[in-house]
């Protein structure tokens, strides 16, 4: 069948099962635009900005688990969406991304709205193409949503020209993919997981530390097997929550730098640590060499990459988390018909003791005040209103950790935060991106004040494409976290993080056709939670927070994960950090 | 507890690294953007075409310890256009490079320049009354002898290749690595070698 590349493209995305993408229209991707206008089964979501278009389908991609997509133009609009590229790298997100390109007589000329597109994506993407003639559209199509969501799941970015646009070319759609140079390993290795499973059921004080990766290989069944058979206590990563439910008794909420008290003081104690799907992040282990010193290190990852990187692993299995947890209750369940020492389940049973006392002693905390709002308190309550069971994004800083801390998650693919790369700005897109995956469905975009204003102009799409997506802006009228170090580590010289209520978010709200609430009462909270959760529009409500709260538990970066403070620290804690900081 | 950047490692040293890439547009700036980007160093490279036009060789030298050949292993394993990756290092295997050496000739010394030359099977490649041009292969060591000896003449400009490496013995180590496990260098249990897709 012979057909134009626009044409192609879209048919090739159709055949692929996209039923939605995000983009922003400009020169070089008009035909693909002009195709776009009368073709049915695809929904277009018009942005304001690329990198929203980028998050957008990250957001999409998160919570159905399909691939994401994105459409922008050459040049400018692809170096928008870098950012949204490497954000999807560093939390393996499965998004495609189009650019358009000037026609490849003009690449290299410095056209208009010319840029390297492939030479500027390719350390930010899983894999890059730069499409040179029409009849490779399909097969490349193929194998960019087969490397996207396949193995370590990441981004891919396809270059368009615009002459492969406008020709006609014959239609080629191959039916399997295949490449000979990407084979991921799927099925662990049968040894591996026997000595994992020795290790965990003779393991004294065992912990299961689990990440992203049990989510994108939709694990949580498995894992919730796993750890109810062998009542091993589970810590979870900022891109690991709801995989497990947080209400759980085994749960020991997050872990890291501002994860709980007990979650770290676990991992660190631990003789057996169980990595699924997590990759050791500098966030999550605070001073390598000492963290989890006496553990024995099994590490389940479909990346063998992500192996012995940061941390020495003693037990590596490479493999999908699904099957591989699948294999590792197999081989549990044989392991435990025989005799457990008697020194193991005094053991394990100390070790219970032990960490049910963490929990009691060292719980999430803060200090109420009747006349302003603590930013927990509305988490708290957001978390309570909806059950755990809503579609939760935030953008990037305090109010991030307070919605990791504090919402009880109870299901997988309910959560977006950029994790990695840490994009301010990622919420309102993001969310943007799962309302559209899911309508109908309560999304909520816990935002800060400073985060959100990266992407605010993203509340026109909300309006214009019926997204009522509904953000919480913890205002604290500045950048919080920064605030935070400065007043911790950089003796209270605040430098450049007041953002003095500007704008009003009750009128901008409504300037953009949108529903504005503002509430500045502890007392008045719930009421204007419930409101906003009943207005069918999107909405904006602003929590103005009490500004000097501070998220604790923290490990200082550079510090070891013991080293953890549960409150404002001494004078003398304070020096002490600062002399040691060793970069934020 | 050892990490990558702590003690536990072993000594950095030099390692040939063999990789076989797709021949297509871009996949030298994939590998080379890949030791950037993580800050590994490459200290020399060569690409060249194998008996399959589809496919490249490129031979890498780089220095590290353990900890970061495995990860420059598995790195250049993931990048997509890779298809096999083998460090050569420590199975037996033969290495040369090219180096191409403008060396002064002066009357007094040319007759020395040439008998150095033969000793190290070099071929005089160009000749001006002042000058010689010599072309010598051979591995590094013998290279760094040659250009030992001819510096005191004077050498005016060197040009070496990147090292170009290959397993000895009568098949291709990709052809070894096919047959069953005991072949393989490393006991399945090694970290080193699970989750290759070979």
């Amino acid at each position: 069948m012979k057909m134009s590349g626009a044409r192609m493209v879209l048919e090739c995305l159709k055949r692929e099962g996209v039923d939605t993408i995000f983009g922003l229209p400009g020169g070089a991707v008009l035909p693909i635009y002009d195709v776009l206008y009368d073709f049915e089964g695809i929904r277009h979501i018009l942005v304001r900005q690329e990198a929203a278009a980028g998050h957008a389908a990250e957001g999409y991609a998160r919570t159905t688990g399909r691939v994401g997509v994105c459409l922008v133009t050459s040049g400018p609009a692809a170096t928008n969406l870098v950012t949204a590229l490497q954000d999807a790298m560093m939390d393996s997100i499965p998004i495609v991304a189009f650019t358009g390109q000037v026609p490849t007589h003009l690449i290299g000329n410095d056209a208009f709205q010319e840029a390297d597109n492939v030479g500027i994506t390719r350390p930010c993407t899983k894999h890059n193409f730069l499409v040179k003639d029409g009849k490779d559209i399909g097969p490349i199509i193929r194998e960019a949503f087969h490397i996207a969501s396949t193995g370590r799941p990441g981004p891919v970015h396809i270059d368009l020209p615009k002459d492969v646009l406008v020709k006609e070319a014959e239609l080629i759609w191959p039916e399997r993919v295949h490449l000979r140079s990407y084979n991921p390993t799927y099925d662990g290795h049968p040894g591996q997981i026997k000595r994992a499973a020795k290790s965990i059921v003779r393991a004294k004080r065992p912990v299961f530390y689990v990440g992203g990766g049990v989510i994108s290989a939709d694990a949580s069944v498995e894992l919730r097997e796993l750890a109810e058979l062998t009542q091993v206590p589970l810590t979870q990563t900022l891109m690991g929550l709801g995989a497990f439910p947080m209400a759980h008794p085994l749960s020991l909420d997050m872990l890291g730098m501002h994860g709980s008290y007990y979650g770290n003081m676990a991992v660190h104690h631990s003789d057996c640590l169980v990595a699924i799907g997590a990759r050791f992040d500098d966030r999550v282990t605070g001073r390598v060499d000492a963290f989890a010193p006496n553990a024995e290190i099994i590490h389940i990852d479909v990346d063998p990459s992500s192996i012995s990187k940061n941390i020495k692993v003693d037990v590596p299995i490479v493999g999908d988390c699904k099957s591989v947890l699948a294999k590792l209750l197999e081989a549990v369940r044989e392991e435990l018909k025989q005799d457990v020492p008697a020194a193991v389940r005094d053991g394990r049973r100390q070790w219970a003791e032990q960490v049910a006392q963490w929990k009691r002693d060292f719980p999430f905390r803060y200090d109420w005040d009747d006349d302003v709002i603590k930013p927990q308190y509305v988490m708290q309550e957001i978390s309570n209103l909806t059950n755990g069971e809503a579609y939760i994004v935030t953008g990037v800083g305090q109010h991030q950790m307070w919605a990791a801390q504090y919402y009880r998650f109870t299901h997988p693919r309910r959560w977006c935060t950029s994790g990695g790369l840490g994009t301010m700005g990622y919420g309102l897109p993001t969310a943007m991106g799962v309302q559209a995956a899911h309508p109908g469905k309560l999304v909520i975009n816990i935002d800060g004040d400073g985060s959100f204003q990266m992407n605010s102009q993203e509340m026109a799409t909300c309006f214009t494409e019926n997204l009522p997506v509904k953000t919480v802006i913890i205002n604290n009228s500045g950048h919080g976290m920064v605030r935070q170090w400065q007043r911790i580590i950089y003796k209270e010289r605040y430098s450049s993080v007041d953002l003095p209520g500007i704008p009003d978010w009750v009128k901008l709200a409504e300037a953009y056709g949108c529903v504005g609430l503002r509430v500045t009462k502890p007392s008045e909270v719930v009421s204007a939670i419930e409101k906003m959760l009943s207005t069918p529009a999107p909405v904006i409500l602003d929590v103005c927070v009490d500004k000097d709260e501070c998220v604790f538990p923290m490990v200082p970066a550079g510090g070891a994960n013991t080293d953890m403070i549960l409150a404002l620290p001494s004078r003398e804690v304070k020096d002490k950090a600062a002399k040691s900081q060793t970069g934020f | 507890m050892s990490t990558s950047n702590g003690s536990g490692g072993s000594d950095p040293r030099k390692h040939t690294i063999s990789v076989l890439v797709e021949n297509r547009f871009g996949v030298l700036s994939r590998v080379a953007g890949l030791f950037s980007a993580r800050g590994y160093n490459i200290e020399s490279l060569s690409v060249g075409e194998t008996l399959d036009p589809a496919v490249s060789r490129m031979t890498l030298v780089v220095r590290g310890d353990e900890f970061v050949i495995e990860q420059v292993t598995k790195q250049l394993h993931k990048l997509i256009d890779v298809i096999k990756v083998s460090d050569l290092t420590d199975d037996s295997h033969v290495e040369r490079e090219m180096v191409l050496i403008r060396v002064n000739a002066e009357p007094q010394h040319r007759a020395e320049i040439l008998r150095t030359g033969d000793i190290f099977r070099a071929k005089v490649v160009d000749v001006t009354p002042i000058s010689f041009i010599l072309e010598a292969t051979g591995d590094e060591g013998k290279m760094e002898a040659l250009i030992e000896l001819l510096r005191p003449m004077g050498i005016q400009e060197i040009v070496r290749t990147g090292k170009v490496a290959i397993a000895r013995g009568p098949k291709s180590k990709a052809a070894r690595r096919a047959e069953p496990v005991k072949a393989r260098p490393r006991g399945p249990d090694d970290p080193r070698v699970v989750g290759f897709a070979d």
